[in-house]
């Protein structure tokens, strides 16, 4: 890789150990995808529950941490994912004070570090939005398409360990969504019937997820006659990265690279495959029904934003969740703070569901929490979460919002989810 | 003599080494598949459900899921609790960071579908400095 002088000096260790580290890391896998060069970014949004960081990964931040001041602060505004750990309420949660001492610890190393707390992956909808042609470094996966597809912003995924280097270089190596040619549709969908509800969105999501094959694969969606809000913009692309580890869609007439198709492909068009609303009762009923007993509703994955969280307290207005359920909702500090100052808070817990702040639910380690609860049957809105969360143990359906918020007043799984 | 046979990829992350295939036509993701405590394939619906891959090496189409397998791989490294190596037809960044950060040997690309090349108990020689794959077959 071409290096210049700035980034010499970080590779010679002249700027400090953990720029040395990072501009080693980033070089490392600059070299496996080809990468020529660096491209300064602007912004960094950093992946790093402890559950994924584990106590070798916080050990390896406090390290990081120890640095001198001008060593070790970040050189762009670095913000965080979602943690493990609300403080004011996992106690109740089953989780332990061992997992919230590391999650303090990381907490402290980042802080120490520069990083601002944000804790929360709706960052492109409350935090600071990217805008078009900006180089940024995303973390999480949902942030990454949403600001690559729908803010028209380019960033590869960058899990923990490269985000944090690109905090700490400013830059990141280019390759993949930095370049024009790896923005290019390679596969197109016809969608004949459009979705209604925000996990109808999620499903469409994950229909089209599970037919890429790699993160290479940029789908074009041709048939969305009006634009989706932002909330089902974020399902669908959430779906969209969990299912296929896509980082970029086009939305033919709703998404800035694709005013039009060909704008978005090279030659010739692929053949268009076509989604319909059959594709989607199929992926509903891919998690299932049953009539079991319910033994939690999740809403999260993504973070709720204020108008879901409004959606949510109209639909528990004047109900109760059934005792032998639980109901968690998450969303980010920032969003609680208001939902607290409007009233909305108040309305969902009046319920009987907890609103949870900074952190999403796969990443409290959620296996724990489950045995500790004696949690399995799982209900969520979220095509994201239901994809996630069985290998954690738990058998999960889908539904819309209406149909979880039933189902946890009834305490029980619907016999038929769509 | 064991069949041998020596299939080209692109240099890849991590030392060489030598190990047991554990192959699927399936896809990986740390967080979504694995229990990492246990050691084994957790997601019902993986192809490799129940299976040990410590210290194997794991042979699979691709990456999928979220990010969290790039602070994972590390942790499962120090904790003895990863494959020996990990080789996939297509990597996407994540699995590549997560290689780096652990230096868990890494490679993909190859001249040809790599699980249709190797069988599950096959010998391996995992080069990624060299972008060599050397498979011996099993008896």
């Amino acid at each position: 890789m071409r290096l210049n002088d700035i980034e010499q000096a970080m590779l010679g260790g002249k700027l400090g150990e953990p720029r040395k580290w990072a501009i080693e890391q980033q070089m490392r896998v600059g070299r496996f995808f080809d990468a020529q060069d660096f491209v300064p970014i602007s912004q960094v949004h950093l992946m790093a529950d402890a559950e994924s960081l584990g106590p070798i990964g916080v050990e390896f931040l406090e390290d990081l941490a120890k640095a001198p001041a001008e060593h070790r602060r970040v050189r762009v505004p670095t913000i965080t994912d979602p943690r493990g750990i609300d403080f004011d309420a996992y106690r109740r949660l089953g989780q332990t004070e061992s997992m919230a001492g590391l999650e303090q610890r990381a907490i402290d190393a980042f802080r120490a570090m520069g990083f601002l707390m944000t804790d929360t992956c709706i960052n492109y909808q409350t935090v600071s939005p990217p805008v078009l042609g900006e180089h940024i470094a995303f973390g999480d996966t949902g942030s990454t398409i949403y600001a690559n597809s729908v803010q028209g912003a380019r960033s590869n995924f960058e899990g923990g360990p490269s985000a944090l280097a690109a905090a700490l270089t400013g830059r990141t190596p280019r390759y993949g969504y930095h370049l024009d040619e790896k923005r290019k549709a390679t596969r197109v969908f016809l969608l004949r019937d459009r979705p209604k509800d925000l996990s109808d969105w999620g499903a469409l999501g994950g229909v089209i997820g599970r037919k890429l094959q790699s993160y290479w694969e940029v789908p074009a969606i041709l048939g969305v006659e009006a634009p989706p809000t932002s909330d089902e913009l974020k399902h669908f692309g959430a779906a969209l990265a969990s299912y296929g580890t896509v980082a970029l869609f086009h939305m033919v007439g709703v998404t800035p690279e694709a005013p039009e198709l060909p704008a978005v492909i090279d030659d010739e068009a692929p053949a268009s495959e076509m989604i319909a609303g059959d594709d989607l009762r199929a992926f509903y009923a891919s998690y299932g029904g049953g009539g079991d007993k319910l033994d939690v509703v999740v809403f999260a994955a993504p973070q709720l934003s204020l108008y879901e969280l409004q959606q949510l307290a109209d639909l528990l207005d004047g109900r109760q969740v059934h005792p032998e359920t639980s109901v968690l909702v998450t969303t980010s500090p920032e969003i609680k703070s208001a939902a607290d100052r409007m009233g909305l808070t108040q309305r969902i817990e009046r319920a009987g569901a907890i609103v949870l702040k900074g952190v999403c639910f796969y990443q409290m380690h959620a296996r724990e929490i489950g045995e500790a609860m004696g949690w399995k049957r799982l209900m969520s809105n979220s095509a994201k979460l239901v994809n996630i969360i069985g290998g954690y143990g738990y058998v999960p359906s889908l539904g819309t919002m209406a149909a979880c918020i039933d189902a946890a007043v009834a305490g029980r799984v619907p016999e038929k989810v769509a | 003599m064991p069949e041998e046979r020596l299939i080209r990829g692109h240099v890849g992350i991590g030392p060489k080494v030598t190990g047991e295939a554990l192959v699927a036509d399936d896809y990986f993701s740390a967080r979504y598949d694995l229990d990492r405590i246990q050691g084994v394939f957790s997601r019902p619906s993986h192809k490799l459900h129940g299976k040990s891959y410590v210290g194997k090496v794991l042979v699979l189409l691709g990456a999928k899921g979220g990010v969290a397998t790039a602070w994972m791989l590390r942790n499962m490294v120090e904790m003895r609790r990863a494959p020996l190596a990990l080789l996939l037809n297509t990597a996407n960044p994540i699995m590549a960071q997560g290689a780096a950060f652990a230096d868990l040997p890494f490679m993909d690309r190859f001249e040809a579908d790599i699980t249709k090349m190797v069988s599950s108990g096959d010998q391996i020689t995992v080069d990624p400095g060299g972008g060599l794959v050397l498979i011996t077959k099993k008896r």
